[in-house]
C-alpha cells in the first residue's frame, strides 16, 4: 500500500479487510484519510435486495452499480412513496457520472443502516421530514462522480493518455481527438480493478446536464401500465392473507373470542392472537374477511376511552385560558398584551386528521429456513421496523431483511414510530410459528378507524397593534398531544419539555414583532398520533398566516403590503411572496363572488407562497378556481417534480380545508371509508401555477411544504370577500 | 365453476358467487394492475372495464359477469386506452401509483363514449376515482390532452 489517498479496489475487499490492511501497512495516514469518505459514500457492500446488482463489474461505492452491458444501476436509499425521490436520487448520481439517464435503473436499497442512513437523521434509514434530496445531495454527487473518476482512470490506462484528454458524455468516454470511444460497459470491468478514489470535483451548476431539468420520472411507464410491484401485489409460495379484528374503541382489550364459525368458513386457513386484536388468516382476502365478520369477540372496554372530539375540545380550550411552557419567548408578551388598550384574539380549533394513503397499510413478511426473516413492504424507517420486528421475533436485527416496495401513498403514515402494522405482520407470523408466509391487509375500513392521526389542536393568538397598525405583541398559545413523546426520537426533537413538531411554524414566525411569545400545553389521550404530511406547519401556519390577515384588516392594510412590512430581513419569504403576487392576478379587479388571498410559510426549509382565488355561491359553497404558488427550494434538482409536489401537496392541504376530518365519540372513531371521511376530488382541484425562484443554494425538499399553505389563502380570500373570520378546519361554508 | 372472460382470455376459477370480481381477478387469477382502496366503490382504484363500460370490481359479485368480457389495466390496448396511457406519460402524472390503473381506466371509458369532452365533463367524470397524491391537474390535462390526439 502506497500510503496515498486511495481506497482499495473496489471489487471482493470487506470494509473489514481494509481496515486492517491499513492498520498494518500504513497506520494512521490511510485510516485518517480513508474512513470520512467511506462513510460518506459507503463500500458496495453485500447483496441488494430484489434485482441483485453485485454481479455487476464495477461498484465502487454502496449507490451505483456499472455492468458490461452499460447499464447504470442506482441504489436508492429513500422510500419511493409518491414524492419522486427515486429519480431525484438518480439523477444527482447519474449527473456527475455523465451517464445518459436512458441507460439508468434504480433499485431500491436494502435495510442497512451503515450505508443507507440518513444523513440528517444520524445513524437510520429513513425517509421523512422532506429530507431525502436535502440530505443526500452531495453523498449521490459524488457516488456518481467517484465511478465517473475510475472510468476515466481505466480510459486514460488503455488509450495511454492523460486522464485530463478524457472527455465522458452521455455513458461514453472519448480522448481529446474524439477518434476514440468507449462505452461503460467496456472499461467497467478495467475500472473494477482500481482504487476508489478518496476526493472527487464535483461539476460546477453551470456544467449541470441532468439537475435543474424536467427529467421524465423512471417509475411513470410502470404505474402507468399497471406492472408497477406495491406490497398489495407480493406473492409467495403458500402465503396466506391476514386481516385483523381490531378493538372497537381505543382501550379496549380482547377479553374472549369464538372463532368457530369463522373457522368453517371456506378459505379459512386460521385464526390466532395477537396483541393488537384477533387475526384471521386465509388463502385470500376475501376469505380472511369474512372469517372476520364471523368472529365473535368480547372485548373489555373497562378501560376503553369514554370520551370524544367534543370533550376533547371543550378541555383543550379551558386550556387556552392557562399559561404553558414556553417555546419561544422574545420581549415580554404578557406584559404587553396585559398592558395594551386594545387586543385582537381569536382561537383556532384543528381536528384530528387519517392519512387515508390509496394503499392502505399493508405488510409481507416471511420466515426462512435459517430462522432469518424478510419483509417486502413500503419501509419508511427501516432500521425502526428492523429493530421492531427482531425484538418480536427474538432475533439480532441484522438477520430482518426488508425489500423497499414502492409505497401506495404514505403522508406519514408509513413512518410510524412504533412500526405498528410492521409489528402486527411480525406478531402473526409468530403465532404461527411462521408456518407460511403472510400478507397482512388492512382494509380501508382499519385503516380509517385503527388509529394513527395528525393529532387535534387548539390556538389562541392574541395581540396588539402599534399606531402604525403593526403587531407589537403576538401571544401563540398552543394545545394538543404530542406525537413525539415516548418515540425513539423524542431525544432529538423535544426541548425543554416541548415537542417541536407541535410548534414548528409557530416559534419560528418570522414576522418582525417585538413582544412574540408562544406556549405549548402539551396534552394525553389514549388516541394514537403521529406525523400528517407537513406535520406541525399544518395546524401552525393555518393559525399564524390567517391571523396576521386579520391583524392587516383592522390596520387598514393590503395583506401583501403588511407582510413586506414585517419581514425585511427575511429574504426568501419575500422573494416568494413576490413572485406567487406577481404571476397572480392580485389586485386585479374581481367578478362578483369572487375573492383572492395570500398566505406565506416556511417548513423544512423551503419556503412557499400561494395566491389563492375562491368563488363563493349564493348558498355559500365555495371552490378554489385558481392558485398561483411560489415556491424557494433552492436548487431544483427536476422542477417538474417541483411542481407536481406543489400541485399534489397543495390539494392534499385542500382535503383538510373541504371536508376531512376524524371524530370520536365514546372512544370510537366515527368515519370507517371514503364515503364518510371526504377527501379532495378531481372536480374541486383548482387550476395551479407552479413558479420556481431560481436559486444555487442547497437543495431543501418538497413533499411536504405546499400542503399547509393553501389552507390559510384560502381562507383569506374568503374573509377578503365576506369579512368573516374562520377558525376551524374543515371550512364547509363560506 | 365461473367462467371469466378477462383480457380476451377464458378463466375457469374457483370462486364463491358472490365473491367480488376484484379478489377474483387479483387473488385467483393473479393479475394484479387492478387494485384495492376502498372496497365499497367509493375510490375507484378497482376500476375494470365490463363490456366496455367502466365498473368498480371491488363490490360486483363474480357471477354477475358471466359472458361479459372484463378488461383490465394488463389489457387496455385501445384507441383511447392508448391515447390515454401516452398522455399520462407525457404530462407525468403518476407520483405514488397506485390508483392510476383506476385513473387510466376511467379516462379511457370517458374518451369511448365522449370522444370531445368538455373540460367541465372531464372534471365530473374523474370526480369519481380517488387520487390521494392529488394529481387531479394533470389527471384532467392528460385526459384532455388525449381527447385532442384521438379528435
Amino acid at each position: 500500500m502506497d500510503g496515498s489517498s486511495k481506497h482499495p479496489p473496489a471489487v471482493n475487499v470487506s470494509r473489514r479487510d481494509f481496515l486492517k490492511a491499513g492498520l498494518t501497512a500504513s497506520v494512521g495516514l490511510t485510516l485518517g484519510v480513508s474512513l470520512p469518505a467511506l462513510a460518506e459514500v459507503g463500500e458496495a457492500g453485500p447483496g441488494l435486495a430484489g434485482k441483485d446488482k453485485l454481479d455487476a463489474a464495477l461498484a465502487p461505492n454502496a449507490f451505483v452499480r456499472i455492468g458490461t452491458d452499460d447499464r447504470v444501476t442506482v441504489i436508492a436509499k429513500h422510500l419511493e412513496m409518491g414524492q419522486g425521490a427515486h429519480t431525484g436520487l438518480a439523477t444527482l448520481v447519474a449527473e456527475e457520472l455523465d451517464a445518459s439517464w436512458s441507460q439508468v435503473d434504480i433499485v431500491a436499497a436494502p435495510a442497512d443502516a451503515t450505508r443507507y442512513n440518513n444523513l440528517l437523521w444520524g445513524p437510520a434509514q429513513g425517509t421523512g421530514g422532506s429530507t431525502a434530496i436535502a440530505n443526500a445531495y452531495e453523498q449521490m454527487r459524488r457516488a456518481g462522480a467517484a465511478a465517473r473518476a475510475m472510468l476515466v482512470q481505466a480510459a486514460a490506462e488503455r488509450w495511454q493518455v492523460p486522464e485530463d484528454q478524457i472527455r465522458v458524455r452521455d455513458g461514453v468516454l472519448s480522448d481529446a481527438t474524439g477518434g476514440r470511444r468507449l462505452r461503460f460497459g467496456e472499461v467497467a470491468e478495467a475500472a473494477a480493478e482500481l482504487w476508489v478514489p478518496d476526493t472527487v470535483t464535483l461539476k460546477s451548476p453551470a456544467k449541470f446536464r441532468l439537475i435543474g431539468r424536467d427529467i421524465a420520472r423512471k417509475d411513470l411507464a410502470a404505474k402507468i401500465d399497471g406492472t408497477a410491484q406495491f406490497t398489495q401485489d407480493v406473492e409467495r409460495p403458500g402465503m396466506l392473507i391476514a386481516v385483523v379484528a381490531h378493538p372497537p374503541r381505543f382501550g379496549a382489550k380482547l377479553r374472549a373470542f369464538d372463532d368457530s364459525a369463522a373457522r368453517q368458513q371456506p378459505g379459512v386457513r386460521g385464526v390466532v392472537q395477537i396483541l393488537s386484536g384477533v387475526a384471521v388468516l386465509g388463502d385470500h382476502y376475501w376469505a380472511a374477511q369474512r372469517g372476520r365478520s364471523a368472529l365473535k369477540i368480547d372485548w373489555d372496554e373497562s378501560a376503553a376511552m369514554d370520551f370524544g372530539s367534543e370533550e376533547i375540545f371543550a378541555r383543550y380550550r379551558a386550556q387556552l385560558d392557562m399559561p404553558g411552557t414556553p417555546a419561544r419567548s422574545d420581549g415580554d408578551a404578557d406584559h404587553a398584551l396585559a398592558e395594551a388598550e386594545d387586543t385582537i384574539v381569536a382561537d383556532y380549533q384543528f381536528p384530528f386528521l387519517a392519512h387515508a394513503a390509496m394503499e392502505p397499510m399493508n405488510c409481507v413478511i416471511e420466515r426462512h429456513a435459517d430462522g432469518s426473516i424478510e419483509l417486502w413492504y413500503g419501509a419508511q424507517i427501516q432500521t425502526a421496523d428492523q429493530a421492531a420486528v427482531a425484538q418480536v421475533l427474538a432475533i439480532d436485527p441484522a438477520k430482518v431483511r426488508i425489500n423497499t416496495l414502492y409505497a401506495g401513498g404514505s403522508f406519514g403514515r408509513r413512518a410510524n414510530p412504533t412500526s405498528d402494522y410492521v409489528v402486527e405482520a411480525a406478531q402473526i407470523l409468530k403465532a404461527i410459528d411462521g408456518k407460511a408466509p403472510v400478507k397482512l391487509v388492512w382494509s380501508r375500513e382499519d385503516d380509517t378507524r385503527s388509529g394513527w392521526y395528525r393529532p387535534a389542536y387548539v390556538h389562541r393568538i392574541e395581540a396588539t397593534l402599534d399606531d402604525q397598525g403593526l403587531p407589537a405583541a403576538w401571544r401563540n398559545r398552543i394545545v394538543g398531544q404530542s406525537i413525539i413523546s415516548g418515540t425513539p426520537f423524542e431525544a432529538a426533537l423535544v426541548k425543554d419539555g416541548v415537542d417541536v413538531t407541535s410548534v414548528e411554524g409557530a416559534n419560528n414566525l418570522p414576522y418582525a414583532i417585538p413582544h412574540l411569545r408562544v406556549e405549548l400545553q402539551t396534552t394525553e389521550l389514549p388516541v394514537p398520533v403521529q406525523w400528517w404530511r407537513a406535520v406541525g406547519s399544518t395546524h401552525t401556519a393555518f393559525a399564524t398566516e390567517t391571523f396576521i390577515d386579520l391583524l392587516a384588516r383592522k390596520a387598514g392594510m393590503d395583506p401583501v403590503v403588511y407582510r413586506r412590512a414585517l419581514l425585511k430581513d427575511h429574504l426568501r419569504h419575500l422573494g416568494v411572496l413576490a413572485l406567487a403576487v406577481d404571476n397572480s392576478r392580485w389586485g386585479k379587479p374581481l367578478g362578483p363572488g369572487q375573492a383572492r388571498g395570500v398566505a406565506v410559510h416556511e417548513s423544512f426549509n423551503t419556503f412557499v407562497a400561494m395566491v389563492a382565488e375562491v368563488r363563493v355561491n349564493d348558498d355559500r359553497s365555495y371552490r378554489i378556481e385558481r392558485v398561483d404558488v411560489a415556491v424557494d427550494c433552492g436548487v431544483a434538482v427536476n422542477p417538474d417534480i417541483v411542481r407536481a409536489q406543489m400541485e399534489g401537496g397543495l390539494g392534499f392541504g385542500l382535503s383538510a380545508v373541504l371536508g376531512s376530518e376524524i371524530t370520536i365519540e365514546n372512544g370510537a372513531v366515527v368515519q370507517s371509508n371514503f364515503n364518510d371521511y371526504a377527501v379532495l376530488r378531481a372536480d374541486q382541484m383548482p387550476e395551479v401555477r407552479v413558479h420556481i425562484v431560481p436559486s444555487a443554494a442547497a437543495p431543501t425538499g418538497v413533499g411536504e411544504p405546499a400542503t399547509p399553505v393553501i389552507a390559510p389563502a384560502v381562507a383569506n380570500a374568503l374573509s377578503a370577500l365576506t369579512g368573516q373570520r374562520y377558525t376551524q378546519l374543515p371550512i364547509q361554508r363560506a | 365453476m365461473p367462467t371469466l372472460t378477462i383480457n380476451g382470455t377464458v378463466h375457469r376459477v374457483d370462486a364463491p358467487p358472490d365473491m367480488p370480481l376484484l379478489w377474483v381477478i387479483r387473488d385467483l387469477i393473479g393479475l394484479k394492475g387492478t387494485k384495492f382502496g376502498c372496497g365499497i366503490a367509493q375510490c375507484g382504484a378497482c376500476t375494470v372495464l365490463l363490456d366496455g363500460r367502466a365498473t368498480r370490481s371491488c363490490i360486483l359479485p363474480v357471477s354477475a359477469t358471466a359472458g361479459q368480457a372484463i378488461t383490465t389495466i394488463e389489457g387496455l390496448d385501445d384507441a383511447s386506452g392508448r391515447a390515454v396511457k401516452a398522455a399520462w406519460q407525457e404530462l407525468a402524472v403518476p407520483q405514488c401509483g397506485y390508483c392510476q390503473s383506476g385513473q387510466v381506466l376511467a379516462a379511457s371509458d370517458l374518451l369511448r363514449r365522449n370522444p370531445r369532452p368538455s373540460d367541465d365533463q372531464i372534471a365530473k367524470h374523474m370526480a369519481g376515482n380517488i387520487c390521494r397524491c392529488c394529481t387531479y391537474h394533470r389527471i384532467k390535462q392528460a385526459v384532455r390532452r388525449a381527447a385532442d390526439g384521438l379528435a
